[in-house]
């Protein structure tokens, strides 16, 4: 009976020490699938750069015109809609749902771009 | 451009005595401040100087109007950081003519960014003219709001998203919307419900009524690699094939250009704020930036005069400065 008690006492830490380790090792990959992406997309030359981009679900991208005439960022399903942007303005919108996204400046309908969710 | 030819008629396809190459020639001409006139079928081009009065001209004629386009009130890059002043300075030019215009016409983007305001500016310096102005809106002129606004101040009178038609001295005109609900990767657009008007409005009228088309974007295809062409533009002109003259005026692209089709003549007006580039001569559309002195030499007024009885009408583009 002892030698059993004594088997189980080892055997909880020695269990718990391996639980430790396993997780140890995992843990960076753990560490950056939980923080928040973010992604910039600029605006200039009546173009968006890159014009197509691929991204985590759960990821904020932020738009930024650059130019120096105003631009709209609008989603051709009617998803996201960003107000007019002047020069320096953002806008930002997170995705959550995987699929992908194309868009368009709604004032310049020859600029087109695509968000691609993962 | 500049180079002049004899005044002969080369090409006769018609039938009708009327040149088309040879008016096209000289309405290219007009960039840098030609009259072209029609007259008994034979074309006669006036070449101006700098400081002649294009309304001189305009004292034959039973109608005379000026098209102003792309004030873009707001704006205030490098490109033009006064645009307030070079649109008084238009609006100047056009105080001064000899034979002043009955009414004006602006094709639009009369706003920069639709702010109430920039409309004010714009309304508040017109009223000099003491002239009515007729407006059709440009696509910074209907941000955020669908172009609520927009119809609230100019679109008195007019269906759907702010098309109408009056008659000035026999003339038929017609504004039209083409900025309205634009698809991703496509050029200006009429849509179905504007296009069933415009075929109604014109239906009854004589085939020898002059009609005047104006809209923002070009309804001729210019470049559409920038977005310089309306998609259904084909069929409007459709409606309007029956008439011997037809002068669509158009804005959007800041520059002039010119086109002759049968009896449509096309004409598309400098900005009054900023210039853009020719098409492919840059990478993208956008304002265009021009030594300081020569920034009012790319900026303009159209004068347009109807005679009676002649087949076009005679479009004079000069610059302010």
């Amino acid at each position: 009976m002892r030698i059993r008690v004594c088997i189980a006492r080892l055997a909880v830490p020695a269990v718990a020490a391996a639980i430790l380790l396993f997780a140890a090792g995992r843990g960076p990959v753990a560490s950056a699938q939980q923080a928040p992406a973010s992604m910039e997309v600029k605006i200039d030359n009546f173009s968006f750069g890159p014009a197509a981009i691929t991204v985590a679900a759960g990821t904020t991208v932020t738009w930024t015109n650059r130019d120096d005439i105003p631009h709209t960022v609008v989603s051709d399903d009617k998803v996201f809609k960003s107000k007019v942007l002047d020069t320096d303005e953002k806008f930002s919108y997170t995705f959550i749902k995987p699929g992908t996204y194309p868009y368009f400046c709604s004032v310049h309908p020859k600029m087109t771009g695509k968000v691609i969710v993962q | 451009m500049t180079k002049k030819t004899k005044d002969e008629i080369l090409y006769d396809h018609n039938h009708d005595g009327i040149d088309r190459r040879g008016f096209l020639k000289c309405m290219a001409w007009a960039g840098t401040g030609t009259l072209c006139v029609m007259q008994g079928g034979v074309l006669k081009s006036f070449a101006l100087d700098r400081g002649s009065d294009p309304g001189a001209a305009a004292a034959n004629g039973e109608l005379s109007f000026v098209q102003i386009s792309d004030s873009h009130m707001g704006f205030n890059k490098p490109a033009n950081t006064d645009v307030l002043g070079t649109f008084q300075a238009a609006v100047d030019k056009i105080n001064g003519l000899s034979t002043p215009p009955e009414f004006l016409l602006h094709t639009g983007d009369i706003s920069h960014l639709s702010k109430p305001e920039e409309f004010d500016h714009v309304d508040q310096i017109l009223k000099s003219t003491g002239k009515q102005t007729f407006f059709v809106p440009g696509e910074h002129d209907v941000l955020n709001d669908d172009g609520q606004q927009f119809r609230e101040r100019y679109g008195k009178g007019s269906k759907g998203a702010g098309w109408y038609s009056f008659d000035q001295k026999g003339v038929h005109f017609v504004g039209l919307v083409n900025v309205m609900n634009l698809k991703a990767g496509g050029l200006g657009s009429l849509g179905h419900d504007q296009l069933e008007w415009l075929e109604d409005d014109v239906k009854h009228l004589k085939s020898s009524t002059p009609i005047v088309v104006f809209a923002h974007i070009p309804l001729w295809t210019v470049y559409p690699d920038w977005g310089w062409g309306t998609e259904d533009s084909a069929q409007a002109l459709a409606y309007l094939k029956k008439f011997g003259s037809v002068t669509v005026l158009n804005g959007h692209i800041h520059q002039i250009m010119q086109k002759v089709e049968g009896n449509v003549t096309f004409h598309t007006a400098a900005s009054t704020a900023f210039p853009q580039p020719e098409p492919g001569k840059a990478p993208s559309p956008g304002p265009m930036t021009v030594p300081a002195d020569q920034l009012r030499s790319y900026l303009g007024i159209t004068n347009v005069n109807y005679v009676q009885g002649q087949h076009a009408l005679a479009v004079v583009d000069s610059k302010l400065g």
